[in-house]
């Protein structure tokens, strides 16, 4: 029972919950058990916000604790560094290298930390980055940044690409599928 | 069968309608929210937002009594606004089955307390299931109205935080058409005046010794063995977390129903195993039920009272095991939710906070005005209480009555705003009462309210006029203003605070992130103009930050509303 825990983190209004339901959504299509914890309600205000999916034979716990994560796909930098220590020993990160001040930084009360990616490194992560706003952009939208990460993320995992792009024009709307699987195939060959 | 993924509050609205639900009322709350908006996706159910859980539980009520099977929807805080109905319907039990959803948040991830429901099960002897993913929401959900039915009882449904946000494999069925079971004059039965009740009460009491025996042999709840040297009694999530952490290497009394609880089959449990553990979030309801028999269990011993439970902690509680963690040597500062850009509660609060003026709050998105940099709030606690409060606090105090205000959403006022308003016109407080009116009710996820004009099923209705209300509850005084332009909102304030009567602002404007609220371009600040003075940062607006010494607006989040144009003297954004 090697079940495979990923989680997608972020802030609140990036998009994480569209690109949980497409990963969901392609799991399911090859005939795993899968789980899926999101977060609604308060924390969705551009607070820090996390998505776990969980898959395998069989899935108890839908949420993912310390040490248990083989896979976290970051939104954005320092909650990259937020939730590193949900990471296993060795496990992978790929991180957007956007960054987004937090309210404390904001209103001057803490300062957004210097060389988060070395500090990554050095506490022994995988780590994988990549510009997703600058590939969203190219793609169509700056809005785009979830479905570029999860072309990174498909990229990790034994999936034929093709189930990806059917999940993706599945599940967004018929007037941005195109936009979206340009975005996919950023994210995919980045 | 072909077996789908559904969020567990998508599986009860499933399971529901399978069993031919047909009338929904419910106040939104999260996590319950979702159950009532998936309902009303299903044409053959009449499906509606009550102004509040008391109306939606006595609707869903009446409907039942009417001879269909009807559901109600809410949040823990929900059931104690909706108790009053609930312990009594529990008396006069129901015609066709009521059964009532109320989703607990252990942890509190979006609420201000983090009470266990199932105590309300027991103090109004109905019948409570528990389900542990969404299979079982699908299965529990339809079940229910066949036992509320059995039992003449209501039948509470009690969710979780992350069983009602966590998507899991779920069978579908077909629906159940139930024709309405008729109704049959019965003043014994539904009129509960001290003669009948009393005769009810009786009744409810031998209710609750058939379900009890009931409970030994029903297929909600289940014994598991595996290794026995381990046991665990669990209901709900707590039944995830422990087959994560512990697998085969326990075995598992699983509780479906959680009130009434059965004694037998806790017994023969606890005979057969080892050590035995009750894991349960929140209050230990199970635990002093099994030391109610004598029982030797572990409980709140090892396990935490406070926040929600997760693998991690049963497997250190039970095993001592941790697993190892990387762990970063950086400080990560923290970053909680903030009111959205463009959020018409930011210029409010940010001339509340500027003439220091002690807020009332209440229970919305604008309670976020609390934190920092805008720090308008001095209390919040539960629905309406804004309103209520204040008046208690000028009456003890009448000088703050000039320095005072309330703050409180459309929907909130609407849920249980008004009749503090009511109670401040009778008893004469001089207090103001803002309401912030963004035509929608926000934190929840936009739901239509009775002020919108809009029903849960799209349809176009009659909307409440908050002018004529509070008009009509004896107030004279009533200021409309427009909480983006800063000095018009200072200039109603002000007039509210300074007359010797209460007054009522209506500070209105749509919620931002409603779909025909259309941004503006992105404002953009003009490096040779900015003076780094930090003016525009005092609003907390979350696409302005400090670049290199100076302001910088970020495109992406900007819409453009132009509160902090109001706020810089260098004319630097534009």
């Amino acid at each position: 029972m090697n079940n495979t825990s990923i989680m997608i983190v972020g802030v609140g209004g990036q998009g994480t919950l569209l690109a949980s339901r497409l990963l969901g959504a392609a799991l399911l299509s090859q005939g795993y058990d899968v789980k899926v914890s999101e977060v609604h309600g308060m924390s969705q205000r551009g607070g820090s916000v996390v998505t776990y999916v969980k898959y395998g034979q069989a899935v108890a716990s839908p949420i993912i604790d310390r040490g248990e994560a083989d896979i976290i796909l970051a939104f954005e930098q320092l909650e990259a560094a937020r939730w590193l220590p949900y990471l296993k020993p060795g496990g992978k990160l790929i991180a957007n290298t956007q960054t987004i001040d937090p309210m404390p930084v904001i209103t001057g009360a803490a300062a957004y930390p210097d060389g988060i990616f070395p500090a990554l490194r050095a506490a022994g992560a995988d780590l994988r980055e990549l510009d997703a706003l600058s590939l969203a952009l190219q793609a169509g939208s700056a809005r785009a940044v979830n479905v570029v990460l999860l072309g990174a993320l498909a990229r990790q995992l034994e999936i034929p690409r093709g189930v990806w792009e059917t999940a993706v024009q599945t599940t967004v709307k018929p007037q941005f599928a195109e936009m979206n699987l340009r975005a996919f195939a950023r994210g995919y060959e980045a | 069968m072909k077996k789908e993924l559904f969020l567990g509050n998508e599986a009860v609205a499933r399971g529901f309608w399978e069993a031919g639900c047909r009338f929904v009322s419910s106040y939104p709350g999260t996590p319950s929210t979702e159950i009532t908006e998936y309902a009303a996706e299903y044409a053959e159910m009449d499906c509606e937002w009550a102004p509040n859980e008391k109306v939606a539980l006595e609707a869903a009520y009446g409907a039942a009594v009417a001879g269909a099977r009807s559901f109600c929807g809410m949040k823990h805080v929900g059931l104690n606004v909706a108790a009053d109905p609930l312990f009594t319907a529990s008396y006069t039990g129901i015609n066709a089955g009521l059964v009532v959803a109320v989703a607990d948040d252990p942890g509190m991830h979006s609420s201000q307390n983090e009470q266990d429901s199932r105590h309300y099960a027991r103090a109004s002897k109905t019948l409570m299931l528990e389900p542990a993913d969404s299979a079982e929401c699908r299965d529990f959900a339809a079940a229910a109205f066949a036992l509320s039915e059995a039992f003449d009882t209501p039948v509470l449904l009690r969710m979780s935080t992350r069983v009602s946000h966590s998507r899991s494999l779920t069978e579908t069925g077909s629906r159940a058409e139930i024709p309405l079971r008729p109704y049959e004059k019965n003043p014994g039965k539904y009129v509960m005046m001290p003669a009948m009740a009393q005769k009810r009460h009786v009744l409810v009491e031998e209710r609750i010794l058939r379900q009890r025996a009931w409970a030994e042999t029903c297929a909600f709840n289940r014994a598991e063995y595996h290794d026995k040297s381990i046991g665990v009694i669990c209901a709900g999530i707590n039944y995830q977390y422990a087959r994560e952490a512990l697998g085969e290497r326990a075995s598992y009394l699983k509780l479906g129903c959680v009130y009434p609880l059965p004694e037998r089959l806790i017994r023969d449990f606890c005979a057969a195993c080892g050590a035995v553990y009750v894991a349960e979030d929140l209050d230990d309801c199970i635990e002093q039920h099994c030391k109610s028999l004598g029982l030797e269990v572990h409980g709140k011993d090892v396990f935490p009272r406070v926040g929600e439970f997760s693998q991690s902690i049963l497997r250190r509680a039970i095993l001592g095991e941790e697993l190892p963690a990387g762990a970063l040597d950086l400080a990560v500062p923290a970053r909680p939710p903030v009111l959205c850009p463009g959020c018409p509660h930011r210029g409010l609060f940010y001339v509340l906070k500027k003439r220091k003026i002690f807020v009332s709050g209440d229970i919305g998105c604008y309670t976020l005005g609390a934190l920092a940099p805008l720090e308008s709030m001095d209390t919040c606690v539960c629905m309406g209480a804004s309103i209520s409060g204040l008046h208690g606090h000028n009456k003890a105090d009448p000088e703050n009555a000039a320095r005072s205000v309330a703050v409180i959403g459309d929907s909130t006022f609407m849920h249980s705003g008004v009749t503090g308003l009511i109670n401040i016109a009778y008893n004469r407080s001089n207090s103001v009462v803002i309401i912030l009116d963004n035509s929608i009710t926000g934190m929840t996820g936009h739901q239509q309210n009775p002020t919108t004009g809009i029903t849960l099923k799209g349809d176009p209705t009659a909307a409440v006029s908050l002018e004529k209300v509070c008009e009509a509850v004896g107030i004279r005084r009533v200021f409309v203003v427009d909480p983006y332009d800063l000095s018009a909102t200072e200039e109603a304030l002000t007039q509210a605070l300074a007359a010797a009567e209460p007054a009522v602002i209506i500070s209105r404007r749509p919620c931002a992130l409603l779909k025909y609220v259309k941004p503006k371009p992105s404002l953009r600040v003009d490096p040779e103009k900015c003076t780094g003075c930090r003016a525009c940062m005092r609003i907390g607006c979350p696409a302005i930050s400090m670049k290199n010494k100076y302001a910088a607006v970020d495109p992406t989040q900007c819409v453009g509303c132009g509160v902090c144009v109001q706020l810089c003297r260098f004319g630097a954004v534009t």
